[in-house]
């Protein structure tokens, strides 16, 4: 079996699924209940600084998005950091890393933008004994009101500067947690890593408003018939979290920053995504908020799985594997040209791929009476629309045409040399190529 | 209870109460709001949706589907009765494994359709369970229309006729109207009065004038009809029921089938109803299974179902067979009667065995009988009808018979499957054929 073993950073986890910082790690019952069953690590909730601690609202505090059947794809949230005194919260993280040396803990904090306040609470930090501290630069709601969360993390000047605090007063590692809820994620990145980071993780909750009941007129979740908005989160942010992943690792101020890969993670598959992006771990909250923290059973046993049919040993053999590959559009090769192809033995005749290719695309898939479909060669162009809305797992494919082939839809020859849009001739500001 | 199962003869409470209250109980208990959300996210909202081509009356089923899955079942209501407005008794009666449930892709892919017609049912009863009838009359055209027989393509035809702005009215030979939604169907599938309630709520559209007791060729003559209305359209059904000529089919202890079920229908109690310790029903279409599984729910201890050809060619559904089977009826095929015997009243009943061609094999076999159902087949009754095709009422397309200013739907019109859906399919084209015609664009 596949060591799912995990360093990062120089922490180790007998696994690299890690439970992000959220309401399930608030507390010593509930952390000591994820690692029981089987989590590697944790981040624990939010710690903000001494003194009375934030107040949450008494309504409801999450809103939901659902697929079919009332699957979960996203949730939101509009709870604060942690609630409960600083002190109680310390004695309990130092109790738990005592009992649980082999697993990562990780500290979350997040206080005013003063160096004081900073210099006040790494040392209560240190003295737990935990293995290194999260800077909450991404809380999006509440907090961000008061000038911290994603409010820091949206300026990377601030960001440097508080990550250099913390590499001042603080001896472990410092992962800073970047907010999505800006433009261009290499800047933080960057700002974080000038400031003597460790890691950055992300991506943190995205501004949402998941549903406006249209009896009250309010956003949901509704407090009082009033609601602002949320943090995003769940499956559904999964491809904004891997994208940005994938900016920082193949950024040229930032690459080879060590990642720590948030956002939508539900399966196994999605945890190897991440990492084949450039995470060195994954966080999880919502699949466990979703499902209990026995998900990461299924985690553990398919990740390892399928590093065994691969044959890789260590979670570094596929670490980064995709980032080369993750490139600019204007790199891709236009002489690839593929085409639809339809399975009919597969085939259940719903027919939307037909509605689809018809209605918005490209009117290259045919039906005949009998309700059999049939791609139009000299129609499609490959755009995949078919695939993705066929109910039917591995129906539809996309079959490469070997070079030399005539594309019917252009008369064209395939090409067996790559070319892409900065040699195309339709292109004005084409690079000649050498005479 | 006086008896039980085992009491020979033909007698009543062979069951206790609580035994009567679970036979004839709602064969698919209505979708819950949590139930029916789950199966509507099953559907896949095909292009041209074979379902759509699988039903009798071209109802838009993914449309209506989806409008249950956003929470408007009440638009997905209007959906159904737009198309069909005897939908809620068609969500219950339909045989939609060889319908739509049948042409639905997830049967294809899963072996697992949508429960279309347990949605259907969810829709109409939510909207008529609030008493709203959604159509509204158009401007009166001043025509008068008759319409014989009150049943599933009478007052379909009526319907939609009085929609279009004509005054209708409808004679039924019955005290109640319904034909058989309300005297045919078995009661397990329709209960609680349903039948009349969905008569009650399609009168609301107005315009409609219900005459009971009055049957065609007794009451009234399609002469005098027509020359008294603008149009007439015949939906009367089939009054006759084929008997069973062999020697002894006149024994006391032999009936129809369809006066049993009828019976069964009109009971206020069913545990008064009488019914043989071993019953035997002849017959393989609807009637038959209908009448066999309900004389095993009221208590009867052996009842066997006798077809003439094999189970593959039975008209019955399926899903109908495997039904009875599971209650305990006992299908026989390759059989025909050929003698009841019995001093007065029948005490067995012998069959011979029959080829798949019909040829004798010269084998019998006798089954004791203390009560046989004949449910082989009924017939149009009637004299002076327009022209007949197949002992029915020849129709084209939309109905027209023969006779001009005379249509006809329904089991006593040719063509169909003679099933409630399509006539009530045939009791709408006739409506706006005639329409078409009476208001001069035909």
């Amino acid at each position: 079996m596949a060591d799912l073993t995990s360093d990062f950073l120089g922490i180790k986890s007998p696994n690299p699924f890690w439970l992000a910082s959220a309401p399930p790690t608030d507390k010593e019952y509930n952390v000591r209940r994820a690692f029981e069953a089987g989590w590697g690590g944790v981040v624990w909730k939010t710690l903000g600084e001494e003194g009375p601690p934030v107040v949450n609202v008494n309504g409801p505090r999450y809103g939901a998005i659902y697929g079919a059947d009332r699957r979960l794809l996203g949730l939101n949230n509009i709870e604060l950091i942690t609630d409960r005194d600083l002190y109680t919260n310390l004695e309990e993280i130092k109790r738990v890393k005592a009992d649980y040396p082999d697993r990562a803990l990780i500290v979350s904090i997040m206080v005013p933008c003063e160096e004081e306040s900073w210099k006040a609470i790494l040392p209560l930090v240190e003295e737990t004994g935990a293995d290194g501290i999260e800077l909450n630069f991404g809380c999006p709601h509440g907090m961000s009101e008061r000038g911290m969360g994603a409010a820091v993390g949206q300026v990377p000047e601030y960001i440097e500067m508080v990550t250099r605090w913390c590499k001042q007063y603080y001896s472990k590692p410092v992962i800073v947690k970047l907010t999505p809820n800006i433009t261009d994620i290499r800047k933080p990145a960057a700002a974080a890593k000038a400031g003597g980071a460790d890691a950055v993780s992300l991506i943190n909750t995205i501004n949402s408003i998941t549903s406006v009941n249209l009896d009250s007129m309010s956003p949901e979740p509704s407090i009082d018939g009033r609601g602002s908005h949320g943090g995003y989160c769940g499956p559904a942010v999964k491809p904004i979290a891997m994208s940005m992943v994938s900016e920082i690792a193949r950024g040229a101020d930032t690459r080879g920053l060590p990642i720590s890969g948030i956002g939508g993670i539900t399966t196994w598959r999605d945890a190897a995504e991440f990492i084949t992006l450039g995470c060195g771990n994954v966080q999880v909250c919502t699949a466990a908020m979703t499902y209990g923290f026995k998900v990461v059973q299924e985690m553990i046993s398919g990740l390892s799985e399928w590093m065994d049919e691969k044959g890789y040993t260590s979670i570094e053999d596929f670490k980064g594997a995709a980032v080369p590959n993750v490139t600019d559009w204007q790199y891709l090769n236009l002489n690839y040209v593929a085409k639809a192809k339809i399975n009919q033995d597969l085939c259940i005749s719903c027919g939307r791929c037909f509605a689809a290719c018809e209605d918005t695309s490209h009117q290259a898939i045919s039906m005949s009476e009998d309700r059999v479909f049939e791609v139009i060669d000299a129609e499609c162009v490959a755009c995949n629309l078919c695939v993705n809305v066929c109910p039917v797992e591995a129906c539809i494919t996309m079959e490469e045409m070997a070079a030399g082939a005539v594309d019917p839809r252009t008369g064209l020859e395939v090409q067996a040399h790559p070319a892409d849009w900065t040699t195309h001739p339709n292109n004005p500001a084409a690079v000649k190529a050498a005479e | 209870m006086a008896h039980s199962s085992f009491t020979a003869g033909i007698v009543a409470g062979r069951l206790d109460a609580s035994a009567y209250d679970a036979n004839f109980s709602d064969l698919h208990p209505a979708m819950d709001d949590h139930t029916a959300l789950v199966a509507a996210d099953r559907c896949y909202f095909c292009h041209d949706a074979p379902c759509i081509t699988a039903c009798p009356t071209d109802i838009d089923i993914p449309l209506f589907i989806r409008q249950i899955a956003t929470g408007t079942p009440d638009a997905a209501a209007k959906t159904i009765l737009t198309q069909n407005i005897m939908g809620g008794m068609c969500a219950r009666v339909c045989p939609t494994e060889t319908l739509c449930e049948e042409a639905c892709v997830r049967e294809a892919a899963e072996g697992k359709p949508v429960l279309i017609g347990q949605l259907q049912r969810y829709a109409t009863d939510h909207l008529q369970g609030q008493g709203v009838h959604p159509f509204e009359r158009a401007a009166a055209t001043g025509k008068k229309i008759a319409v014989v027989g009150a049943g599933p393509a009478g007052l379909s035809c009526a319907h939609r006729l009085a929609m279009l702005g004509h005054d209708v009215e409808v004679l039924d030979a019955r005290a109640r109207p319904g034909g058989l939604n309300e005297y045919g169907i078995a009661a397990y599938k329709t209960p609680e009065g349903f039948a009349q309630a969905e008569v009650d709520w399609l009168l609301q559209i107005g315009g409609i004038a219900l005459h009971h007791d009055k049957a065609l060729g007794r009451d009234v003559s399609l002469a005098k009809l027509q020359a008294e209305y603008d149009a007439v359209f015949l939906g009367m059904g089939l009054g006759g029921v084929n008997g069973l000529s062999v020697e002894g089919g006149d024994k006391s202890g032999v009936l129809d089938a369809v006066d049993f079920i009828a019976d069964l229908r009109q009971a206020s109690d069913v545990a008064a109803l009488p019914v043989g310790r071993d019953v035997v029903v002849i017959g393989g279409g609807m009637t038959a299974v209908d009448a066999a599984l309900q004389a095993k729910l009221l208590g009867a201890l052996n009842v066997t179902l006798a077809y003439r050809r094999g189970r593959d060619r039975m008209n019955a559904s399926v899903f109908e067979q495997d039904l009875a089977a599971s209650h305990g009826v006992r299908i026989m095929t390759h059989v025909v009667p050929v003698a009841v015997h019995g001093n007065g009243s029948v005490t067995e009943i012998e069959f011979e065995y029959v080829n798949a061609d019909m040829s004798g094999t010269g084998e019998s076999v006798r089954v004791p009988a203390d009560q046989v159902l004949r449910a082989i087949g009924q017939t149009l009754e009637g004299d002076g009808l327009p022209d007949l095709s197949g002992g029915k009422i020849a129709v084209n397309g939309a109905g027209r018979t023969s006779v001009d200013g005379v249509w006809a739907g329904g089991d006593c019109a040719s063509g169909g499957d003679d099933l409630t859906v399509t006539a009530v399919a045939e009791g709408r084209d006739a409506a706006m054929d005639m329409h078409s015609v009476l208001m001069g664009a035909a």
